[in-house]
């Protein structure tokens, strides 16, 4: 039966198999303690896409080095697709988080979405502009066609 | 290789308890969300463990499934929050 690591020895393939399975689940551990102990939604968020799919792809790879070739091929497409649909997911999930209000945006540094994206409740809306004094590199205002016009 | 399987699988239960706490306890609906992306991600790596060590092919096609699942689920339920007020 041809395997992934076809030509290297089998304690070899055991072993680096065994060692990406534990790392795989020890990140993925890590994620969920991430996703337990953060304060906000946005970095639950942090924990869930980032350790999270490190995790999950490592036992991936862990688990294509011992079976047959078609279905090592199946599991790297499976860790493919998780790195295109982590991202997304995260990114819509975050955006609803930024819209509904659950992000807190007194903890932000920059907010690059103040004047465009805002929570529709009007005490976070009527100061769009008093995140950008600290860094005020970019003029925040709220039509964002109008931002080349003066630079 | 048995010993691995066990201290793997130990590892991802602690973790898929440590999400069931965030799921039960997390404040708005979007918590509950990625919570349960996370719980379909444990699965999958979970299965993962057990191809690698007892070598159950038959699992490969479910991961692709629950890869698919996990990213259509939590992009709908987020949407569906989005719109309606009373869900957040």
């Amino acid at each position: 039966m041809t395997r992934l690591a076809a030509d290297g020895g089998a304690v070899v393939v055991a072993t680096a198999s065994a060692v990406l399975l534990l790392t795989g689940a020890l990140f993925c551990l890590l994620g969920a303690l991430g996703l337990l102990r953060f304060p906000d939604t946005a970095s639950r968020l942090h924990a869930s896409s980032k350790a999270q799919t490190l995790g999950v792809l490592l036992s991936l790879l862990g688990a294509a080095l011992r079976v047959p070739l078609p279905y090592a091929g199946l599991l790297l497409l499976v860790a493919l697709f998780q790195l295109f649909t982590v991202p997304v997911a995260g990114q819509v999930v975050g955006r609803v988080a930024y819209r509904t209000g659950a992000v807190d945006r007194s903890t932000l540094v920059v907010d690059e979405l103040a004047g465009r994206l805002g929570p529709p409740d009007p005490e976070a809306a009527a100061e769009p502009d008093d995140t950008g004094n600290g860094s005020a590199d970019e003029p925040e205002d709220g039509a964002g066609g109008g931002r080349r016009r003066e630079s | 290789m048995n010993a691995v399987a066990v201290a793997a699988l130990a590892l991802l239960s602690a973790a898929a308890v440590l999400v069931l706490v965030r799921l039960v306890r997390g404040p708005r609906s979007l918590d509950r969300i990625v919570a349960v992306e996370v719980l379909v991600t444990l699965l999958v790596a979970g299965a993962c463990v057990a191809i690698a060590v007892w070598e159950y092919t038959t699992f490969v096609p479910v991961l692709v499934v629950l890869a698919l699942l996990g990213f259509i689920g939590a992009m709908t339920a987020a949407r569906l929050i989005e719109e309606r007020e009373e869900l957040r």
